[in-house]
């Protein structure tokens, strides 16, 4: 569960976010969708304690927070396995160093078989694919059991078979352990067959709500200040701005596209 | 190459017999522990130039402990836990950002260790004073001091131990470490004071200059040895210590068999790293190598 109430954050001479509210019930798989610089971040940090907000309130419920960081970069040199990096989601913030646990060794063998890392469990996490290294950063996240994940931008950089495996993975979390998960990305496509719930920030301001209520013509060009197209094509959503104005698709992978006119 | 014998090794009858001998052991070899765990860490952390500029600025300290008859490792420690806090003052957390910390600081170091050592050799009789702090001078060390830098060393161990897992969490992402309720920017000025101590027992050993290659030559071997941090860490410790203690039977040994004109520690000590950092370059080859071959 995860409840934002009126929530305000900026920097100076810069206001991030204003006034945004959404709910997510137990069990959630949202995408908070929005263009590079639109307070994604900056959202998930706020949650996480990280931020200080002007103003507003959260409620995550009970069972801590579970949070997977953008870009992680892991030296290919680093002296860790990857059972070595889920292991540090247990007690990584103890002091000392850890005595052998076979109870210990249990929770990360089963968290590592949750997420499909056995085979590799064993192989310094440097040299895992970004793929496997999400699936060990997702397991290290869920390893003491949170009832909220919170993800940025876990699918950038990744390969298309890799985006489809990352979202299987967490689907089946969602389905099986009821985990409320909030997925930032800039690109809602993947995502379209799993999630029930968006939020959408644009301009630092949001809309929530089901996809089907928010990805829509009226309620995205009032969010952004000027007219916006919904379009599908083939079963893929592009949201465009209109004739002349800056447009963006969140459907690319990357940058903003700007064009002048939509053939 | 008259100054060579052709006898290697002919020594050894009075080196474990010899006072200074046992203080460069025990000095140099609590050095290398220390250096090596901690170096495992600055790899990890990515902050070996933080580790060179810390040794380097060190020298000031020594430099200026001979000048007023202080106890060496009284002027490299100071002077190494001084900056290390500086720097963490300054907060920088990225590497690019610590980086140019680390430069300016280390500039106005060597500044100040260029006027200290002007002020040694033209005020005092220590006229060897560049030599000693830049490129060490293990058989000169006093044996007063051989109590208190173990002392320091058990310190620094000890730092290591309590610092071992969040500084694993925070090399993955500080972030992790931050929501899980540690407070990075202490753990690093830890980690930073506990650097400053390895530093300041290499610097005091092998020298300043050269007390970067007891840091991080070994750490730098063992991880790629090693995909784990335990192991790791004891495979940086059994190469620093093998190498300061082989340096040291070699320098003691060379003064014969290049008729009493003995070669530097230092030397010896960082050759055998650099053979052992090259070794593990060529086994982790051949074993991907093998991988490759194998998939």
């Amino acid at each position: 569960m995860l409840t934002v109430d009126s929530l305000s954050v900026g920097f100076p001479g810069n206001q991030v976010l204003q006034d945004v509210n959404f709910h997510l019930p137990q069990g959630s798989f949202c995408g908070l969708i929005g263009t590079n610089g639109s307070g994604k971040t900056t959202l998930l940090r706020t949650i996480l304690g990280l931020v200080t907000p002007d103003k507003g309130k959260i409620e995550t419920g009970v069972g801590g927070i579970g949070y997977v960081p953008q870009k992680i970069q892991l030296d290919p040199f680093m002296p860790l396995r990857a059972r070595d990096v889920v292991a540090l989601g247990i007690d990584g913030h103890h002091l000392g160093v850890p005595l052998p646990s076979p109870s210990r060794r249990r929770a990360v063998d089963s968290m590592l078989a949750e997420v499909g890392a056995t085979e590799f469990a064993n192989r310094r996490v440097g040299d895992l694919s970004g793929g496997q290294q999400q699936r060990i950063m997702i397991a290290h996240a869920l390893v003491r059991g949170p009832r909220l994940l919170l993800l940025d931008e876990p699918l950038a950089n990744l390969d298309i078979r890799s985006v489809a495996e990352v979202i299987a993975l967490l689907h089946k979390l969602v389905v099986e352990q009821k985990i409320t998960v909030l997925l930032s990305a800039h690109d809602m496509n993947p995502l379209l067959p799993v999630m029930n719930q968006i939020v959408y920030l644009a301009h630092g301001r949001s809309v929530s709500g089901a996809v089907e209520e928010v990805v829509r013509s009226s309620v995205l060009s009032s969010l952004y200040g000027y007219h916006i197209d919904v379009i599908q094509v083939h079963g893929r959503v592009l949201v465009v701005a209109a004739v002349g104005a800056e447009a963006r698709t969140t459907e690319m992978a990357h940058e903003p596209v700007h064009v002048t006119s939509i053939p | 190459m008259a100054m060579f014998s052709p006898a290697i090794f002919i020594t050894t009858a009075g080196f474990f017999h010899n006072s200074a001998v046992h203080v460069a052991l025990a000095i140099g070899g609590s050095a290398a522990v220390v250096s090596a765990i901690v170096g495992v860490f600055t790899v990890l952390r990515a902050q070996s130039f933080a580790g060179h500029a810390l040794a380097d600025i060190s020298s000031a300290g020594g430099s200026a402990a001979l000048l007023f008859g202080l106890p060496p490792l009284v002027g490299f420690l100071a002077m190494a836990m001084l900056a290390a806090g500086g720097m963490e003052v300054v907060g920088a957390r990225q590497i690019r950002e610590r980086d140019l910390v680390s430069g300016v600081v280390l500039g106005a170091g060597l500044g100040l260790t260029a006027l200290f050592l002007y002020l040694d050799i033209s005020m005092t009789t220590a006229s060897n004073a560049a030599n000693m702090v830049m490129f060490g001078s293990m058989f000169t060390i006093a044996p007063e001091t051989m109590i208190p830098a173990l002392w320091v060393a058990v310190l620094a161990l000890v730092m290591c131990v309590l610092l071992y897992r969040p500084l694993l969490l925070i090399a993955i992402d500080p972030d992790l470490a931050t929501i899980r309720g540690l407070n990075v920017r202490l753990i690093g000025l830890l980690y930073l004071l506990t650097l400053s101590i390895a530093v300041a027992l290499s610097a005091m050993t092998i020298g300043a200059i050269l007390s970067t290659a007891l840091l991080i030559g070994p750490a730098a071997a063992a991880i790629r040895w090693s995909c784990r941090p335990g192991p790791a860490i004891i495979i940086a410790s059994v190469i620093a210590i093998s190498a300061t203690w082989g340096g040291i039977f070699l320098a003691y040994d060379s003064f014969y068999w290049t008729r009493n004109h003995g070669w530097p520690v230092s030397f010896f000590i960082v050759t055998i790293i650099f053979l052992a950092y090259l070794a593990s370059g060529r086994t982790t080859a051949l074993a991907r190598l093998r991988r490759a071959i194998t998939a």
